[in-house]
């Protein structure tokens, strides 16, 4: 038997969603899934984790607990490395006094003002980023001649690394928040656009076909026709954009020092206070972790008639 | 959608190749008598871009940017296929370690950048082992759900004919699994790039991030946009080359593909 076919037999019995997932066109499941760095992702809607979901469903109760423990061994761990010498505890200091660090910011208040920043940046970059993308992905996914006219630019601009615009966006807007705004909102456009854009393309024209013969009008269309079809991608965009635009609002902090979490780390470095520094590295790390779950279980809200969803539930 | 007429289609063709080629003519035309501090004009961009790329720097900053960047992303990928194969195999483990990764996955990565540099210094190690860090994440996840996703009747299917277990993960497990390892990988490359950037912006004497702030710093606008500009490219080739690889590599998934379909 050659490789190929083997692989196609294993595809043609594995469930719908199996096969949708292994193309290169959609996210694979954690690619687009939990993450989504900068750029990182293709056009497609989120269909890996039905097949998924439903290989390994039976299974769950045994090991609930697993988790857990993982957590309780990777704390361990990084308490007893440097308490046994393994690594300089002036620099990786045991998990406890980092915890210890945490919970005392945490009860002096000291942590929610750069938190407050941090989250503001986020959120205006990802709000911004939403406002810009989400008409134009439509617009461009619409039109077929607006769609090649700009796809060679958006194509172009989409890998550009956007912390490259970091000294501009110092140039032009100083190292305040409208830096912070500007390089989250540019940063998280990309993905939004691109996932809109092509889900608006892979309407069903069946259904379009069907709507139009029974004379409904465009706006209504939009409405009930082309964003339903189109949301699975675009819920997908928006969260690989959440990722984005706290990773540039972080970096604007850390390199500009626009006030917020990162520039808290920074300064906690430079002063030697370590515990507080990797503190706040917990910090930034459990707000990514948060975001992700929350937008995670909106999606499963918004998309709960989705056949993806559906499936999961099961 | 529905299928836009052959005209059409050939006009949409033209537009693809116009309207950049435009975009950039207008950009030209306006900055040409540019006056404004922050915005030279286009033509002076290149040039700098011409005197700056060409290849003086390239030894000084280009160079060691990629060094750094290829070492930390190849030891990432491998180190995290290994472990991922290791993970994914055993149910119990990879649910152990499942939300660790998860954690460390969902820090934003340049926050790691202080850290670094108290254990490992300012130097090129930290560097690299900043990027081998960041980018070992979307693998590793990427490979343990693709390795626990083998589809089980082949799994059992490979054991019961005994094929030795090399032969069953190269033949069996790596192919099944490798249009995640690839999805993970390209995350990661995205994410080198961006910690290759933002390690030299933050503490480096050498490199392009290096360059660009410092121009920015100098106040030598042209050179900044020069260092832009590389950056973009930058990004867009390497984006370019990963697809490229990738396809090679998955062939035969897509030719299967569409044979099953």
């Amino acid at each position: 038997m050659t490789r190929s076919s083997r692989h196609a037999s294993s595809r043609g019995a594995s469930p719908p969603g199996d096969a949708a997932a292994g193309g290169q066109e959609a996210p694979l499941r954690p690619a687009s899934d939990d993450q989504g760095t900068e750029n990182a992702w293709a056009p497609g809607p989120p269909a890996a984790r039905s097949a998924e979901a439903s290989r390994t469903g039976g299974r769950r109760g045994r090991d609930r607990g697993l988790p857990l423990l993982g957590v309780a061994a990777a704390i361990l761990v990084f308490e007893v490395v440097p308490r046994i010498g393994l690594v300089d505890r002036r620099f990786l200091p045991p998990s406890s006094e980092m915890f210890g660090a945490l919970f005392e910011q945490l009860s002096d208040g000291s942590l929610w003002e750069p938190v407050g920043q941090t989250l503001q940046g986020w959120a205006l970059g990802l709000g911004t980023a939403l406002l810009i993308a989400l008409p134009l992905g439509i617009l461009i996914g619409s039109v077929f001649l607006l769609f090649m006219s700009t796809r060679t630019i958006v194509e172009f601009l989409r890998p550009v690394p956007s912390v490259a615009l970091i000294p501009l966006a110092v140039l032009v807007f100083g190292a305040g928040i409208e830096s912070k705004w500007f390089l989250a909102a540019f940063a998280a456009t990309w993905p939004i656009l691109l996932q809109t854009l092509y889900g608006v393309r892979d309407v069903d024209p069946v259904g379009m076909e069907t709507a139009r013969s029974f004379g409904i009008k465009t706006p209504e269309r939009l409405l009930r026709v082309v964003l339903p079809s189109a949301l699975p991608y675009i819920v997908t965009g928006v969260r690989i954009s959440s990722a984005v635009a706290l990773i540039l609002s972080v970096t604007a902090e850390l390199v500009l020092g626009a006030p917020g979490l990162g520039q808290q780390i920074n300064i906690a470095r430079q002063s030697g206070a370590v515990e507080a520094m990797y503190a706040l590295i917990i910090v930034t790390g459990l707000i990514g972790w948060v975001l992700n779950i929350a937008l995670s279980a909106a999606e499963r809200r918004l998309l709960h008639w989705h056949a993806s969803q559906r499936e999961r539930n099961r | 959608m529905s299928e836009p007429s052959r005209p059409t289609r050939v006009l949409g063709v033209g537009l693809e190749i116009a309207v950049p080629v435009a975009v950039l003519a207008v950009w030209a035309l306006v900055s040409a008598n540019s006056t404004s501090f922050y915005f030279p004009p286009l033509l002076d961009i290149f040039g700098a871009f011409a005197d700056t790329w060409l290849f003086e720097r390239v030894g000084t900053d280009v160079l060691p940017s990629l060094g750094r960047l290829f070492s930390g992303y190849v030891i990432a990928v491998i180190a995290a296929v290994v472990i991922g194969v290791a993970l994914g195999s055993s149910r119990t483990l990879g649910r152990m370690v499942d939300p660790v990764v998860q954690f460390l996955r969902a820090i934003p990565a340049p926050v790691l950048i202080p850290a670094g540099i108290l254990i490992l210094g300012v130097g090129s190690e930290m560097k690299v082992a900043l990027i081998a860090f960041v980018c070992l994440f979307p693998v590793l996840l990427n490979t343990i759900d693709g390795v626990a996703g083998v589809d089980p009747a082949l799994r059992e299917t490979a054991r019961s004919f005994q094929i030795p277990w090399r032969e069953r993960l190269f033949r069996v497990v790596l192919p099944s699994a490798a249009p995640q390892i690839f999805a993970g990988a390209r995350v990661s490359l995205s994410l080198a790039v961006i910690m290759m950037v933002v390690s030299e912006m933050v503490a480096s004497t050498n490199g392009i991030g290096y360059f660009v702030l410092q121009s920015q710093r100098t106040y030598a606008i042209t050179e900044m946009w020069a260092g832009i500009f590389l950056l973009a490219i930058l990004g867009y080739v390497l984006n370019a080359l990963f697809l490229l690889v990738e396809r090679r590599a998955l062939r035969w998934h897509r030719g299967a593909r569409a044979g099953a379909g």
